[in-house]
C-alpha cells in the first residue's frame, strides 16, 4: 500500500518500568500497551477483562502513559470508537469479556472488512445467562469466521510478549486485520506471576509506527469508507480478506523470528507448543491455561511409563491446519479438550476438536481417532486427576477400542 | 520434585481485599529475595465480593518452575502450610472455591501446621468458634484490631508487615526475616514498618491445639445436584410467601416468618449482630421493613426477632430504629450460636435484660462503623489506636 506522511510529535518516555515484576496477565497486557505507545484506549467494565482497563487507567493517571482513555457507555460504542480512531491513524487497544464482547458484535464484524488492525484483549468468560464470571472460550470464538486473528496465551509473560507481537502482526501492511488475545478469566487475568518486562528501547526497535497509508481517514486523503454495497461488490471484498488469510501464517512466522532476535525469548513454533511429544503414543490438545494441570498430569503419567504428550494451540486464527495435521498424524490417538461448546456440531464436539478433525481429514496421512472432550466451562477447574482420566480414555481409543467421540469432563451426573 | 509451600489468607470480602492481596504478593516478593519463584492469586467469584463474605487469597512458592507449576495446577491449594485469618469472626467458618456452605477455617491446613489469627481475644475465646478437627495444629494470635483495608480505602496500620514478620517466624523456609526486611526496605521503603515486622517476629508464639479440641458444631453444607436433576432454562424455584409460625417457647401459632432460602445462607458475612430490647420496642415495624434480607420474624406478640440464620450484619436496623438503645449492633465474636433472642426473652425476661446489658457492654457497641463492618477504617484517628494495640501485643 502506498504510504502517506503524517506529522506526529514524539512522545516522551516516562518512568522506565521495572525489569521484573509480579503481575497478572491483564496487567502484563496493560504494560505492553504502554510500551507499544498506544494512542487510544476505550474501556467498558466487565469482569474479568476490566482489570486491564483499570491498570491502564492507573498508568494514565500516574502520568506513565499518554493516551486518550475513553470510557464508553457500552461495549458497542467502545469498539466503534476504537474502530474509528484506528481509521484515523491511532494505534488502539480495546477489550471485553463474555456478553460484553457479544454486545459489541456489530462493531466486531466490520473491523476485518474495513482493515482495522485493532488489538483486543478478551478475558474469556462464560456467556451468560447463566451468569458465571469464569472462563469459557465461546466469547472470542464467536468471531472466528469473520476475519479476526485469534490467539490464546497461558502465562502473564506470554500475554505481554504476544501483545507486542500482536501489534506488529496486525499492523503489517499485508495484514491489517484485528487481533484478539484471549486470556482465561481468573486463572490468567487475576493471578500474579513473575514477568520479565522488556525495555522501551527494545520495543521501539521491534514496533514500527502504525502507518495506515492510503487507508488513512484524513482531510488530505480524500476517501470514503464503508459506503453501501450490493451483490456486485461483496464477493470481491470478502476475497480481499481471504488473501490475508493465505499469507497470515508466513507473517506470523516472520514476526516471531524477529521477536526472538530482539528480545531473546524463544517461542519456537508460533502456532503451537509441544510438550513431551517426542516419543508419545497419544497426545492431548488444548488452548490456554489448561496447560498447567495438563503438564503436571503428563509428568506424573510419564513417571508411570505412560507415553503421553500435550500440544498447546496458540493461534486459532489463522488455524495452521497443515502443520497441525503433520504434527498429529504420528500419534495413535488424540484427545482435544475444548473449553467451549458447539451445540449441534458434527459429532457434537467442541469447536477445536471439530477444526482439528477437519485439518486432519485433508492434511494427515493417517486417520487416528480424535476424541473430543468438553470441560472446564464457566471457570470450573480441570484438575490433574481429570486430565489423567482423559488420557486413559485416549489410550483406550489408541488400542482400537470404540470411544464416544465427544465426552464431558468433570460433569455432575 | 522440590517442596511447594502454600499460604492462605482468609479475609472479609471487599473490606480487606487489598490487605489480603498485599500480604500474598509480599510473601512472593520476599521469598523471591532468596531465589524462590512464586505466584499469588485470589479466589475469583464475586468480584467485587459481597461485603464481608469470607474470601481467600493465596501465595504459593517453590524453588523451581516444575514444582511451582504443580502447585498452580489446582486453583485452590488443597494442602496449606499456613493459614492467616485477618478477621477473627471468620473463625466461625469460611467458604471454599465453587462450593457452598461453610468449612472450618483450618480445612486444608496440614496437620501440625499453624493457624494465625488477628484478634484481641485469647486462644480459649477463639477456640469457642474454631471448629475441632481430627488432627492437631498450632494456633498463634497476632494482637490487633481487625483492619479495614479494602477496595476503596486502606488502613495502613502495619497489619501487612506484622503478618510477614509472624510468617517468617513460623515458616523461615518460605522467607527468612532478612528477606522480609529486604523486601520492606526496597519495596515499601519504611523503616517503621521494618520495626513493626521485627516486633511481630520476636513476639509471635503459638499454642498446640489437640485433635478434637474446639467448637463441636457440625457445619452447614449440601450436595450440588446432577445435571439431569436440575430444572432447565436456567430457572430455579422461587420462595413461597411464608406465614404464621409456632412461637419457639409457647408453641402458639401466629406472627409471620418469611420463607427463606434453604440453601443460600448469608450469615457468614457477619462481623456484628443486632441485639434487641423487646421491652422497649415500640413495634413501629421500621426494622422489619428496612431489613434488606427480610431477617426479622414478626413474633406473635408483634415484636421483631432477628433470625440469625438470615441476618448478614449490615446494621440498617440499628440505624433506622427510632427507640434509643432498642437495637444495638455488637461484636459477632461474642456469640457462639444463632439462637432466637425472643425465645430467651420469653423464657426469662429479667435474665434476658441483664444479659442484654452486659452483652452490650462487653461486645463493644459499634459507634463508628461503615458498610456493615465492625470497625471503621483508614481514618487517621484510628491508625494510632490500632498501632497502640499492636505495640502492646
Amino acid at each position: 500500500m502506498p504510504t502517506l506522511t503524517i506529522p506526529v510529535e514524539e512522545k516522551e518516555i516516562k518512568k522506565p518500568l521495572e525489569q521484573e515484576a509480579l503481575i497478572t496477565g491483564a496487567e502484563a497486557i496493560a504494560i505492553a500497551c504502554k510500551l507499544a505507545n498506544v494512542d487510544v484506549v476505550t474501556a467498558y467494565p466487565i469482569r474479568p477483562y476490566d482489570t486491564v482497563m483499570q491498570y491502564i487507567s492507573q498508568l494514565v493517571a500516574d502520568g506513565e502513559m499518554d493516551c486518550e482513555y475513553i470510557v464508553a457507555e457500552g461495549e458497542h460504542s467502545q469498539f466503534e470508537i476504537v474502530k474509528h480512531a484506528s481509521a484515523c491513524g491511532a494505534r488502539v487497544f480495546c477489550g471485553s469479556s463474555g456478553v460484553g464482547w457479544m454486545y459489541a458484535m456489530e462493531a466486531l464484524t466490520v473491523t476485518p472488512a474495513l482493515r482495522i488492525p485493532m488489538i483486543a484483549m478478551v478475558g474469556n468468560r462464560a456467556l451468560d445467562d447463566p451468569g458465571a464470571f469464569g472462563v469459557e472460550h465461546n466469547d472470542a470464538l464467536a468471531v472466528r469466521d469473520l476475519g479476526w486473528m485469534l490467539t490464546w496465551v497461558d502465562s502473564a509473560q506470554e500475554a505481554l510478549d504476544t501483545a507486542l507481537i500482536a501489534y506488529r502482526v496486525a499492523e503489517d501492511h499485508r495484514m491489517f486485520v484485528p487481533l484478539a488475545i484471549s486470556c482465561d478469566g481468573a486463572f490468567l487475568t487475576h493471578s500474579q506471576a513473575l514477568v520479565q518486562i522488556p525495555s522501551q528501547e527494545q520495543v521501539n526497535k521491534f514496533l514500527p509506527r502504525y502507518n495506515r497509508g492510503d487507508l488513512l481517514l484524513h482531510p488530505d486523503n480524500v476517501i470514503s469508507v464503508a459506503p453501501q454495497a450490493n451483490e456486485d461488490w461483496v464477493t470481491e471484498i470478502r476475497r480481499q480478506n481471504y488473501a490475508v488469510t493465505e499469507i497470515a501464517c508466513d507473517v506470523i512466522r516472520e514476526v516471531y523470528a524477529d521477536f526472538e532476535k530482539t528480545f531473546g525469548r524463544k517461542y519456537g513454533n508460533p502456532f503451537f507448543e509441544e510438550y513431551m511429544t517426542e516419543d508419545a503414543e497419544v497426545v492431548l490438545l488444548g488452548m490456554g491455561t489448561i496447560s498447567t494441570p495438563v503438564r503436571v498430569a503428563i509428568r506424573k503419567m510419564r513417571e508411570e511409563g505412560k507415553k503421553v504428550g500435550f500440544v498447546r494451540l496458540r493461534w486459532f486464527r489463522p488455524f495452521a491446519g497443515p502443520e497441525i495435521a503433520k504434527c498429529l498424524e504420528r500419534f495413535k490417538a488424540i484427545g482435544v479438550i475444548d473449553r467451549d461448546f458447539s451445540f449441534g456440531s458434527p459429532n457434537l464436539s467442541g469447536v477445536v476438536a471439530t477444526e482439528v478433525r477437519s485439518a486432519m481429514y485433508t492434511g494427515s496421512k493417517t486417520r487416528p481417532p480424535v476424541i473430543g472432550f468438553i470441560g472446564g466451562l464457566g471457570g470450573r477447574e480441570i484438575t490433574v486427576p481429570d486430565v489423567e482420566k482423559t488420557a486413559e480414555i485416549v489410550f483406550d481409543a489408541a488400542k482400537g477400542n470404540a470411544q464416544p467421540l465427544t465426552q464431558w469432563i468433570g460433569l455432575r451426573g | 520434585m522440590g517442596k511447594l509451600f502454600a499460604v492462605e489468607v482468609i479475609y472479609r470480602g471487599v473490606f480487606q481485599k487489598n490487605l489480603a492481596k498485599n500480604i500474598t504478593r509480599d510473601i512472593v516478593l520476599a521469598a523471591h529475595n532468596q531465589g524462590k519463584l512464586g505466584v499469588s492469586f485470589g479466589r475469583y467469584g464475586d468480584a467485587p465480593e459481597r461485603n464481608g463474605i469470607p474470601a481467600k487469597s493465596f501465595a504459593i512458592v517453590a524453588d523451581d518452575e516444575q514444582t511451582l507449576e504443580a502447585g498452580m495446577a489446582q486453583y485452590e491449594p488443597k494442602q496449606l502450610d499456613l493459614t492467616v485469618v485477618l478477621d477473627d469472626t471468620l473463625c466461625k467458618g469460611a467458604e471454599s472455591w465453587a462450593w457452598y456452605g461453610l468449612q472450618p477455617v483450618h480445612q486444608a491446613l496440614k496437620p501440625g501446621h499453624t493457624l494465625i489469627v488477628i484478634s484481641r481475644d485469647d486462644a480459649p475465646a477463639l477456640l469457642k468458634n474454631i471448629h475441632r478437627r481430627e488432627q492437631p495444629y498450632k494456633l498463634g494470635i497476632i494482637k490487633g484490631i481487625t483492619s479495614f483495608s479494602g477496595m476503596w480505602v486502606y488502613k495502613d496500620d502495619h497489619t501487612d508487615v506484622r503478618v510477614l514478620g509472624a510468617i517468617a517466624k513460623v515458616l523461615p523456609e518460605v522467607m527468612t526475616f532478612e528477606s522480609v526486611e529486604k523486601f520492606i526496605n526496597e519495596k515499601l521503603k519504611s523503616s517503621l514498618k521494618v520495626t513493626s515486622a521485627r516486633n511481630a517476629f520476636d513476639r509471635f508464639t503459638s499454642i498446640d491445639v489437640k485433635a478434637g479440641e474446639g467448637n463441636p458444631e457440625d457445619l452447614f453444607k449440601f450436595d450440588l445436584p446432577r445435571w439431569e436433576d436440575m430444572r432447565c432454562g436456567v430457572s430455579i424455584k422461587g420462595q413461597s410467601q411464608g406465614g404464621a409460625f409456632a412461637d419457639p417457647v409457647t408453641g402458639e401459632v401466629g406472627g409471620f416468618r418469611p420463607a427463606r432460602n434453604e440453601l443460600f445462607k448469608k450469615y457468614s458475612t457477619r462481623t456484628q449482630r443486632p441485639v434487641v430490647n423487646f421491652s422497649t420496642c415500640s413495634k413501629c415495624t421500621l426494622c422489619w421493613l428496612n431489613c434488606p434480607d427480610a431477617a426479622f420474624d414478626v413474633t406473635i406478640a408483634g415484636t421483631y426477632d432477628t433470625n440469625l440464620t438470615a441476618c448478614c450484619g449490615c446494621g440498617i436496623c440499628e440505624e433506622i430504629c427510632p427507640v434509643k438503645d432498642c437495637i444495638t449492633m455488637v461484636n459477632e465474636s461474642e456469640f457462639h450460636d444463632n439462637n432466637s433472642q425472643w425465645a430467651a426473652f420469653e423464657t426469662d425476661k429479667d435474665a434476658y435484660l441483664k444479659w442484654l446489658e452486659s452483652t452490650i457492654e462487653k461486645a463493644e457497641p459499634i459507634e463508628k462503623r461503615s458498610h456493615g463492618f465492625r470497625y471503621r477504617g483508614q481514618y487517621k484517628e484510628q491508625v494510632p489506636e490500632a498501632l497502640e494495640v499492636a505495640k502492646k501485643g
